[in-house]
């Protein structure tokens, strides 16, 4: 196994990424609260990013609702540890079905009956909706007053019920992230893999090859709203609160896809180092306009807005792919193309 | 021997344009047989009803002793019919040797077996110092090679070939012909090919069905065909008969 993901990955991306991973990992000896605070959300959007990339970077389909994986994860968790005092971990497996079957109802409906291309994006905004709408006045979540966990006791941390402090949180939310890369990578070099990236391009000469084009696209997307889901049940228990306006919202799922496209959509690290460079750089101009005393309400999105300009214009490709040449590691297994 | 395609009686209409009408021909085991016909005479059209791409109206379609008509694309493929494509499909993102792969993967039991496999038949096709290059940075000529390569490593016993030497210079042409009649030899494999260039028509084929506004209106052998006073008529109009 090991042999199969590490052949034809060349020693100085081996060497790179073990360096990294040090760094990351000894990261929340050397800061302070507020930066694992700022780590935990580049992590949170990496690990995200990289499950919407197996939608849209190796499969071809454009999902503009992953909010609602991240939301119903968050929400199956939390409730059953609120009403139950069932332990995440447990809760997590029922995320994972939950999130996985809308992710396969949701998909079925769409290639069972040839919705594709941006009516697919359509539909997966209207089920984060439905989901918002309903979340909004189910009461026994709390409604849209907000459904809340009990604060954590600080002092110690809790693994079996995720109880206890951000570095706890920073070493899960890597944890899962490191997992999903490896996932990932193994994936893009699996017969699933070679298929998606296959449909990506072309379904019909796809199919004509002996793709059954409908099953694998089912797969792409339950597998991702799976792994989605995931990060929402961390997200909850990290944050404590969850309210329908702000985790089913759209904006959540346009965020959540910020990361892969500046990052680089169908790469590896496009959806990690998008997360950073966003995050990083967003939180950086917070903290600067606080220093000058200025508060611009919305100045984020303007801001995300502006990197998503820039990346379309000058790197259609995402940051990554140049930078990977850039650092000798030649092209990424699965660079797009203009053609 | 019993034919390994039979169609029979196969129609297609589009909004009232009858494509294909009452079309039946058969494809002997280890033969090579050419489908000619002018521009607009239906033999894409029947292509794409043997490859599973449409269902006939009309009519039907037999490989191997069952039925295929109707069928989907990948389960048409998966029984062993290969196709390619006219206007070339190449997976663009994808290097040379991953498009041939996910050819290979449809024959193999694992990637590192598509993978030699692949290697293989970007060799024969003489695609062997391309094997990383971009799909989307081929020339024509190399992206129908491309297109072969992919349809031939997905293990076929009938290769649908739908102008693959369109294009091609006629050295290009006569390695292309050398290759298929070297295929068609070594392995049995089955060959019906739609083709306008009669060079590789002639020097391939030992059966032509001739179409002409969805009909089958000639068939035989290559010199039979072009002795018909019927195809000399659709080829050239009715004087020069």
């Amino acid at each position: 196994m090991s042999e199969l993901l590490l052949s034809g990955v060349p020693r100085r991306a081996l060497v790179l990424l073990a360096a990294l991973l040090a760094a990351l990992v000894a990261f929340p000896l050397l800061v302070n609260d507020y930066f694992i605070t700022v780590l935990i959300l580049i992590l949170y959007f990496a690990y995200v990013g990289q499950a919407w990339n197996i939608m849209m970077g190796f499969a071809g389909q454009l999902s503009l609702g992953h909010a609602l994986y991240v939301g119903l994860g968050a929400y199956a968790a939390a409730a059953l540890y609120v009403h139950f005092g069932i332990s995440p971990w447990i809760g997590l497996g029922a995320s994972i079905v939950i999130s996985a079957a809308a992710g396969a109802a949701i998909g079925f409906l769409a290639f069972r009956f040839g919705v594709a291309g941006v009516y697919f994006a359509i539909l997966t905004i209207a089920f984060g909706e439905f989901a918002r709408i309903g979340f909004d006045h189910w009461h026994w979540v709390g409604g849209s007053a907000g459904f809340f966990l009990p604060v954590a006791n600080y002092t110690r941390n809790d693994l079996l019920y995720l109880r206890g402090s951000p570095t706890m949180f920073y070493y899960l939310f890597l944890g899962i992230t490191v997992a999903a890369f490896v996932l990932c990578h193994a994936l893009l070099r699996s017969r699933a893999g070679y298929y998606w990236l296959a449909i990506r391009e072309s379904p019909e000469a796809a199919q004509a090859l002996g793709i059954d084009i409908f099953r694998y696209k089912m797969y792409a997307v339950t597998l991702s709203a799976a792994m989605t889901s995931l990060g929402g049940v961390l997200f909850a228990f990290y944050y404590n609160n969850l309210f329908p306006e702000q985790v089913f919202h759209i904006s959540r799922s346009i965020e959540l896809i910020l990361g892969p496209i500046i990052g680089g959509i169908g790469t590896l690290f496009g959806p990690i180092i998008g997360a950073f460079l966003l995050t990083a750089l967003a939180e950086s101009l917070h903290e600067v306009m606080a220093a000058f005393g200025i508060d611009v309400p919305g100045i984020k999105q303007v801001f995300y807005g502006f990197c998503l300009l820039l990346v379309v214009m000058f790197l259609p490709d995402g940051v990554w792919p140049p930078l990977a040449r850039r650092l000798g590691l030649g092209r990424a297994p699965s660079k797009r193309s203009e053609g | 021997m019993a034919a390994l395609l039979a169609v029979e009686g196969i129609s297609k209409s589009f909004r009232g344009l009858r494509a294909v009408q009452d079309v039946s021909f058969e494809v002997p085991q280890g033969e090579i047989v050419a489908l000619i016909g002018p521009n607009g005479a239906g033999k894409t059209t029947c292509f794409n009803m043997i490859a599973g791409v449409f269902r006939p109206d009309a009519g039907r379609v037999t490989f191997a002793g069952a039925r295929i008509d109707g069928h989907r694309s990948d389960q048409i493929c998966r029984a062993g019919i290969g196709r390619t494509f006219q206007l070339v499909k190449p997976f663009a993102g994808l290097s040379v040797m991953e498009n041939v792969m996910v050819g290979a993967l449809n024959a193999c039991a694992g990637v590192r077996e598509a993978r030699d496999r692949a290697r293989q038949v970007i060799e024969q096709l003489g695609l062997g110092g391309k094997t990383d290059l971009l799909a989307a940075s081929l020339t024509l000529p190399d992206r129908k090679r491309l297109e072969v390569a992919r349809a031939l490593a997905t293990g076929p016993r009938l290769l649908l070939l739908d102008e693959v030497m369109a294009g091609l210079r006629p050295t290009e042409t006569d390695h292309m012909v050398a290759l298929f009649r070297e295929l068609n030899a070594t392995l049995g494999l089955t060959i019906l090919l739609i083709e306008h260039v009669m060079r590789a028509v002639m020097a391939l084929s030992g059966r032509v069905i001739v179409l002409h506004h969805g009909q089958v209106i000639a068939s035989g052998t290559p010199a039979q065909v072009t002795r018909d006073p019927a195809v000399l008529e659709c080829y050239l109009g009715e004087e020069a008969v």
